[in-house]
């Protein structure tokens, strides 16, 4: 098991959530859950994971950058617990909790 | 405007099933992800948490009747019992005796006992049956619901026989051993794991249902399992002395009647039906015209 944090700044977009929390996924073989829920962070994002694949630093800042850059989220907390998901699939997930935290 | 969708119960997840089976945006979930009620024995084995621990609890309503529910998530490790899930739904049970619902309704999806916390599965599994019985005993009538991937195996079978209904999809199976315990312990030309035909005709639904161990057999959607349920609703638990002798007499005629069958279709056999073969591939509702036909 391995431990991230990582810390975007403000991303220029805004988030305006219309829920407290969602969860999406499930935490099972090459899945993940998504625990978002919107949090006073002056305008940056912050990512809190624990992870089965040890090693993959550099792939989970590279898959949160480009989702920090697609959508452009802010203050927003982000828990993942991952059952060592594929970059592709972790992208989908964080779209697809954003759009259901977000969208009305 | 998003479209609905008619969900398919197998492939959904324990929160799309809630989503869909109860009354639009009534469920109120207890000790939500937020709250970080995780297992404390996982890590020393380097198994990845659920913020849930593979269960869902909270209340709500099913066509305007007052329900708790409780929903296993089959995906997170077999929707096996933990320490800490199995404390969610005891938790939940007692609560129901203060908060008196109309029905409590229990969304089985998993394979029994944690392994990696046994022990405290294992007293979970007891705690919970306790839970159930108390539940029934105040008069309100307890639910079981199986249709996802894990069915309810091991504890999770023997919580479900404490049920006063259960309503079970085709795919939903029931047992106590699993078919790979069995072919284990009785060897494969006992039981043959691997023939997913044989599996289903002995685990599956339609089998409970025709050996009257499951109240109602339905299609896999969420909302055939939501109307079967509330078919059923108003009732009260029958956990009388007399309801409690008569089902053992039943169990006891049921063991005589079918000792030494082979297969679930000599079972059927046995209970009148001349084209048994045929009964695997028919409908849930073609199946219930057959049975009411007898």
């Amino acid at each position: 098991m391995e431990h991230l944090e990582y810390d975007f700044k403000e991303a220029g977009g805004e988030t305006t959530a219309v829920q407290a929390y969602v969860l999406t996924g499930v935490v099972a073989s090459g899945n993940l859950e998504v625990l978002m829920q919107p949090e006073n962070l002056e305008g940056g994002c912050r990512f809190v994971i624990d992870t089965a694949a040890n090693g993959f630093a550099e792939s989970w800042q590279a898959v949160l950058a480009d989702f920090m850059a697609r959508c452009r989220p802010a203050n927003l907390l982000v828990s993942i617990n991952d059952h060592a998901a594929s970059p592709a699939v972790v992208s989908l997930r964080l779209d697809q909790a954003y759009e259901s935290l977000t969208e009305k | 405007m998003k479209k609905h969708i008619a969900r398919n119960y197998l492939e959904a997840t324990a929160r799309q099933r809630i989503k869909d089976f109860l009354d639009p945006d009534s469920f109120r979930e207890i000790c939500p992800p937020t709250e970080g009620f995780s297992s404390p024995h996982l890590h020393y084995f380097a198994i990845p948490l659920a913020f849930d621990d593979g269960v869902v609890i909270g209340e709500g309503l099913l066509g305007g009747f007052s329900v708790a529910l409780v929903a296993q998530e089959g995906r997170f490790m077999g929707g096996a019992i933990g320490e800490v899930h199995s404390a969610k739904i005891v938790g939940l049970l007692r609560r129901c005796l203060k908060t008196r619902p109309q029905a409590m309704i229990f969304l089985f999806d998993s394979g029994g006992v944690r392994l990696q916390e046994a022990n405290a599965g294992e007293i979970g599994v007891a705690e919970i049956i306790r839970g159930i019985l108390d539940v029934r005993a105040a008069g309100i009538p307890v639910f079981g619901v199986i249709g996802g991937s894990c069915g309810a195996f091991g504890g999770a079978g023997i919580i479900s026989g404490c049920c006063d209904v259960l309503v079970v999809s085709e795919e939903g199976r029931i047992g106590v051993s699993g078919p790979e315990v069995i072919e284990t312990n009785m060897g494969v030309e006992v039981f043959d794991a691997r023939d997913r035909a044989l599996v289903w005709r002995t685990y599956g639904g339609k089998n409970r249902f025709l050996q009257s161990q499951v109240q109602e057999l339905v299609e896999n959607s969420v909302a055939e399992f939501r109307a079967a349920v509330l078919r059923r609703l108003p009732c009260s638990s029958d956990y009388s002395l007399e309801a409690l002798e008569l089902e053992q007499q039943e169990l006891a005629r049921r063991a005589a009647r079918f000792a030494g069958s082979r297969d679930a279709i000599e079972v059927w056999r046995k209970l009148g039906f001349t084209d048994a073969e045929q009964i695997p591939s028919l409908t849930a509702g073609e199946l219930k015209k057959l049975r009411e036909a007898k």
